[in-house]
């Protein structure tokens, strides 16, 4: 019997292999989220029992979970992979991009070292881990999304991408992003974690933690939020549904320890991954249409 | 509580614009609880600042700031939902004529068409162009929403005039299958829940009819194909073949022809991405062991009988997207399955007029333009007719400058040409 997790798991392997055999240099982004996780395992089917044919990048902007830079490692080491670490750090120690100040957003630099990174390293197409039903600049992306030599999607002019005749051809200087699990939702990826038995980041998976309710959302208390005036610090049984920079990616108050645990609980939320966690997109209805322009992931 | 095995059902959208397309749709995801409070609050926020009420459903699917400000669609919305049994990937597509496009591109992989007409303006020019560019495209199963009922009092006869129209229509386009339903997607009737204004109707609301349509590309003829995507070596030697099985189920033991060198091997190994298997069906992505050592590689094909034709040359139809004009003798490059070759655009027959569904001759075509061509490769492809496996019978020209994808292909042409 084929289910659904069965046909988007052969799409998306498809999709690599396609790319893989129509690209020059390609590279998969890796964030240590659950998504790029799911991308990184099926790039292991699509190609075993070879080695990965292109190398794993992590577009580091410091503020990081120390759990998820330790998956990060774990699953690096488990797929032999070559890892590229680019550092928004060093893009701001360089001057090419405004510092934010301490603990500001280094949300937008990210860019600018994804950018710098793939020309430096001549890539000419990035997998990504990006999902259509995320936000709804995205929902209108094609699979195989072209970049011109500045980077910039045009939403306006996107290649027709008939069938599954995905074409990876750029001229020198352009690059193309893939994004295989573009038809997943986010129960999708779950049900597919729970049936692959997937390790992850501990910290998506229910625990204690010192939080502070902001603007909505469930802050942990740490090395890259501090308290303010007025907030009271409290210890609640938090799990985190995305996982982006330490300063701006709110938990949510959850009892799922386990991957069928955190099945039923995605499939019966009532607030969007995203709108839930994620400061980065709450600025407008167009946030992630404008960072996408600029050639975020 | 099982949220496990579900199949796939891929739709597309057609219909003219302000007939209620992504009204519809946003209804049909609210309406099954698939939209989550913060993006329905998003589309609140949305609707009353520009002005359109409390909530604007069509503001679900338009995504990009120029379709908000402008009101129409440009590009193709994905959008998600599921019932207990199927999972549905929605394609929202533009209704404009300049962005056919990003239509074709939406319909190409539907198994069904979900169309949405105002009845009380029948089939419009966009709608037909629509329907039928759903058709040379392969969608034979059509549910038809036949929306604003509200408007016209609920009338029974308005309704039925309008399906005896569209359904002519669907007949001489040669879809098989074809429901019409009367709906208000603005009031929420019969979309998802049944309409307490329509005692005269007691067919199915289009979720019913959504989750019994038939899911997966549809029965072939012809046999299964395997077009090869890559080699994989295994540990300790042996090769297997990586592609994704198009047509009829392909089994291990199965006897093949690689194509296009005519070898005759048996399949002695199977597996996809959860280990071994004896057989797949159209959509796995499988690797494969030959019984016979062959040089076979991407582009080449693993078949069954009836087997495909080996051709360097062969009549098509295209849907034309590039913005010259072309003329026989134009030089292009040609993507079909995993198989790039040069290829030439040998002869134009004609073109395709929607309005009469009726072939002018011609020698040039341009943006928008639905041609009668024959196509000649470099390579020879291992080809299907459209009509009989989607997969090998397609293909896209690719313009050798810029790269741009200038159109699609079918192989032969549809029944209704």
């Amino acid at each position: 019997m084929t289910d659904h997790l069965d046909l988007l798991e052969s799409h998306a392997i498809f999709i690599l292999r396609e790319v893989v055999a129509e690209c020059e240099r390609p590279v998969l982004l890796f964030s240590g989220g659950k998504d790029s996780a799911v991308l990184l395992h099926l790039a292991g089917k699509a190609f075993a029992p070879a080695a990965l044919p292109f190398p794993v990048m992590h577009i580091d902007t410091g503020y990081n979970f120390p759990e998820v830079l330790e998956f990060r490692d774990r699953a690096v080491a488990r797929h032999d992979a070559r890892l590229i670490v680019a550092s928004v750090e060093e893009t701001i120690r360089q001057g090419k991009a405004a510092d934010p100040g301490h603990l500001g957003s280094r949300n937008r630099i990210q860019t600018t070292t994804l950018l710098d990174a793939i020309t430096e390293n001549r890539f000419d197409a990035a997998f990504g881990g990006a999902r259509r039903d995320e936000d709804k600049a995205r929902a209108k992306e094609r699979i195989l999304s072209f970049r011109d030599a500045f980077g910039q999607w045009d939403p306006k002019a996107q290649r027709p991408e008939l069938w599954q005749l995905y074409h990876g051809k750029v001229n020198e200087g352009e690059h193309l992003r893939a994004f295989p699990l573009s038809d997943w939702t986010e129960l999708d990826i779950w049900q597919y974690i729970e049936r692959e038995e997937m390790d992850l980041p501990s910290i998506y998976f229910a625990h204690e933690r010192d939080v502070v309710l902001r603007d909505g959302m469930w802050l942990a208390i740490g090395d890259f939020v501090e308290l303010r005036d007025g907030e009271v610090v409290e210890v609640r049984s938090v799990r985190y549904r995305t996982v982006g920079d330490a300063n701006l990616t709110g938990a949510v108050l959850s009892d799922a320890a386990t991957r069928s645990d955190i099945v039923a609980e995605v499939a019966l939320a009532n607030v969007s991954e995203r709108g839930a966690t994620r400061g980065d997109d709450k600025f407008s209805e167009s946030a992630m249409e404008d960072r996408k322009r600029e050639g975020y992931f | 509580m099982s949220f496990a095995t579900k199949d796939l059902l891929r739709l597309a959208t057609v219909g003219s614009v302000d007939d209620g397309k992504s009204t519809l749709i946003g209804r049909l995801l609210v309406d099954t609880r698939q939209l989550f409070d913060d993006q329905l609050d998003a589309v609140a926020t949305a609707s009353q600042n520009r002005g359109v009420g409390d909530l604007d459903l069509s503001f679900v699917t338009d995504g990009l700031r120029a379709e908000r400000e402008q009101g129409i669609t440009i590009d193709v919305a994905y959008r998600y939902a599921s019932t207990p049994t199927r999972k549905f990937i929605i394609a929202d597509c533009p209704g404009h004529v300049q962005y056919t496009r990003n239509m074709a591109t939406g319909a190409s992989t539907a198994d069904l068409a979900l169309v949405v007409l105002n009845v009380a303006h029948g089939i419009k020019e966009q709608t037909r162009r629509h329907l039928c560019i759903a058709a040379l495209l392969g969608v034979r199963t059509a549910i038809i929403a036949i929306n604003k009922m509200d408007a016209v009092d609920w009338s029974e006869s308005t309704f039925r005039a309008v399906v005896d129209d569209v359904t002519a229509l669907t007949t001489q386009l040669g879809f098989t299958s074809v429901t019409a339903i009367p709906v208000s997607a603005l009031l929420g009737e019969n979309v998802v829940d049944r309409s307490a204004h329509l005692e005269w109707y007691d067919g199915p609301t289009v979720l019913q009819a959504l989750d019994a349509a038939p899911a997966g590309t549809w029965a072939t003829s012809a046999g299964a194909r395997l077009p090869i995507q890559r080699v994989l070596r295994q540990v300790g030697g042996g090769r297997t073949y990586a592609g994704m099985v198009a047509g009829a189920p392909l089994r291990d033991g199965d006897e093949v022809v690689l194509l296009p060198a005519g070898l005759t091997t048996t399949i002695n190994a199977m597996q996809s991405g959860s280990g071994p298997r004896h057989a797949a069906t159209a959509g796995l992505s499988i690797d494969v062991g030959l019984a016979h050592e062959t040089d076979a590689g991407r582009g080449d094909m693993l078949a069954t009988a009836p087997l495909p034709t080996v051709t360097k040359e062969f009549v098509a139809t295209v849907c034309w997207f590039g913005d010259a004009t072309v003329r026989a003798g134009q030089r292009l490059r040609l993507k079909h399955t995993t198989r790039l070759t040069p290829a030439r655009l040998g002869a134009i027959e004609g073109s395709v007029d929607i309005a009469t569904l009726s072939v002018t001759a011609t020698e040039t075509l341009t943006t928008n333009d639905i041609g009668l061509v024959t196509m000649q490769t470099a390579d020879p492809l291992v080809v299907d007719d459209y009509q009989v496996n989607r997969v090998t019978g397609s293909f896209v020209l690719i313009d050798e400058v810029t790269n741009a994808t200038v159109a699609a292909g079918m192989v032969g042409r549809a029944s209704f040409l």
